[in-house]
């Protein structure tokens, strides 16, 4: 419903990425071609070495393409930006600064009244009132991980590329925070580009699965959701998707 | 023999035998206490082991002792501490390393933030750095006593050029491994130039750089000594010398024994810097139990709890 027939907002045109190695040239990403519309929530999902982290950090503006362009509203991407935030797996807070202070950073130009209106905003959001003047190593991984998505929502981003954010979680607090990521994503209405090698957090999450092959790293297909939140995983449709998903992958469903 | 120590080393085996079990404090107070106590026991047996009588030509016998006994060692002390000589000595040492320190870490800190944050200031001052680093500062002490004579600054020199490397290399490498997810979080957020280096690349690398002032501490501390016996008249290692040209080998062990708990005071001072709120992450659980202990005592419960349950039920 958020999706709709809004506009594009992250145009991927035939991005090509190699590394240069001692033995010749290690081809990573192969001819990428991915258009994202304003407010979807993408996943991006693959095996490990399939060049998945490499494409977000190109489209963040953190790694440049060999060849190809990259475009966010229509405009090539330069670099990181604010209005671009990225939440890693290793979460990327500051573990010598307080939650609030880990909440506030990119808020620095806005009057203090201001901040503290926006960060008590969007650590409640996150569900971690209470904690405000904790320290990082006092927090347990998925509260986190919650401080850096708080911390991304702050400054009002028009995208959030996430890689793996909840991989380091154990598998009830990943299932919790996609639960937190979908209410947030719904009441917020960010753009979402999110890295995975986890079929099920693909097929829970996303409006659209892009399946990746590895070696060089090429989309397999872009497989559309249809299922509305919250999504029913014993539904028979679910299980189709799933079905379809690990098809791509090239495994078999049936361990 | 005197079978005393005997006795004190086995009541400390003892109390390590029980206080280990006991929950803290207890064992981190007893346990290093038990150690010393052994050491010390240790130190005398071997004084009274490595003494032997001499029988001189003339019939006489002489008692000669190799080295001076703990007690020896603290009555010889008596007299130094009771005249000040020993807090003024002590007194003099420290001053030096707090001022050669201190300047030691206003230049080398920001000298080597600079270098670890940019790579062209690395690829300049690295290879020099690395070049003096391995020269002993006590290879300096002829120059320093030519250029600065028998006075202060000779030994404050020292003291700052022993610190000076390792605080320089250990600010460098402290920057320069700075978790890359830390900087793409601040450039991503907008941060550059002065705001990046206050709120994100300086608080990253301060632990580590902390860890470098302790380190640099230790060798300054080992260095100021050394300097004191030939650079200047007054301080520890001087009373090192000096007690030795008296052949006053008591009062020799007692200088260093005062040298080493001094040497705990200065690193014990340093060590208070990782507590502050900013830091205390950099040094996970170092001196807590680690992984494998805490397991161990999980286990060891859970032993207990079944053994418990067994004869309960029985």
């Amino acid at each position: 419903m958020i999706v709709g027939v809004a506009g594009t907002k992250v145009a991927i045109h035939g991005v090509d990425k190699s590394f240069r190695q001692r033995k010749g040239e290690l081809v990573v990403l192969k001819n990428i071609d991915l258009t994202v519309r304003t407010g979807e929530f993408i996943c991006i999902l693959g095996p490990s070495g399939c060049g998945k982290s490499t494409l977000l950090n190109i489209v963040g503006g953190f790694d440049t393409a060999t060849s190809g362009t990259v475009e966010i509203d229509g405009e090539p991407v330069l670099g990181p930006d604010p209005r671009r935030i990225f939440v890693f797996q290793e979460y990327g807070i500051f573990p010598w600064a307080t939650v609030t202070d880990n909440v506030a950073l990119g808020l620095r130009k806005k009057s203090e009244a201001e901040q503290a209106r926006i960060v008590e905003h969007y650590i409640e959001l996150v569900g971690l009132k209470g904690f405000e003047g904790s320290y990082p190593s006092e927090l347990s991984g998925g509260m986190k991980q919650r401080v850096a998505v708080a911390r991304a929502l702050a400054v009002s981003p028009d995208i959030i590329f996430m890689d793996e954010p909840l991989g380091a979680l154990d598998s009830i607090t990943r299932l919790q925070m996609r639960a937190e990521l979908l209410r947030i994503w719904q009441q917020e209405k960010p753009t979402i580009l999110f890295v995975t090698h986890d079929v099920d957090e693909a097929l829970q999450l996303a409006d659209r699965v892009v399946v990746m092959t590895p070696r060089p790293g090429r989309i397999a297909e872009i497989v559309p959701v249809g299922m509305a939140h919250p999504r029913d995983f014993g539904s028979v449709e679910y299980g189709k998707a799933k079905n379809r998903l690990f098809e791509l992958l090239g495994v078999s469903h049936a361990v | 023999m005197s079978t005393w120590p005997f006795v004190a080393i086995a009541a400390a085996l003892a109390t390590i035998l029980v206080a280990r079990k006991a929950r803290d404090p207890l064992p981190r107070v007893l346990l290093p206490l038990a150690t010393a106590v052994i050491f010390v026991c240790a130190w005398h047996i071997s004084c009274e082991l490595m003494a032997y009588d001499l029988h001189l030509a003339d019939g006489t016998v002489r008692h000669i002792e190799l080295f001076p006994t703990p007690w020896e060692t603290l009555v010889e002390m008596r007299q130094p501490i009771l005249d000040g000589t020993l807090a003024r000595y002590a007194v003099a040492s420290i001053y030096r390393i707090a001022v050669g320190f201190g300047i030691a870490v206003f230049i080398g800190v920001p000298l080597g933030l600079w270098a670890g944050w940019f790579l062209r200031g690395a690829q300049a001052i690295n290879p020099l750095i690395q070049a003096l680093r391995p020269i002993s500062p006590i290879a300096w002490i002829p120059l320093a006593v030519l250029w600065f004579g028998v006075k202060d600054a000779s030994a404050i020199f020292l003291v700052t050029l022993a610190s000076f490397f390792p605080i320089v290399t250990g600010s460098m490498t402290a920057v320069r491994t700075i978790p890359t997810v830390y900087v793409r979080s601040a450039q991503n957020f907008g941060l550059e130039g002065f705001e990046l280096f206050r709120r994100v690349i300086f608080p990253a690398s301060l632990p580590a750089i902390i860890t470098s002032l302790r380190f640099a501490l230790g060798i300054a501390w080992m260095v100021i000594v050394a300097a004191e016996m030939i650079a200047v008249d007054s301080g520890l290692g001087y009373m090192i010398m000096d007690s030795r040209n008296a052949n006053n080998y008591e009062r020799v062990v007692g200088s260093m024994v005062v040298i080493g708990l001094l040497g705990v005071c200065l690193d014990w001072t340093v060590r208070r810097l990782e507590h502050f709120d900013i830091v205390r992450w950099g040094y996970p659980g170092a001196t807590r139990e680690t992984e494998v202990e805490r397991t161990r005592a999980e286990i060891d419960r859970y032993r207990a709890k079944i053994s418990g349950t067994v004869m309960g039920g029985g």
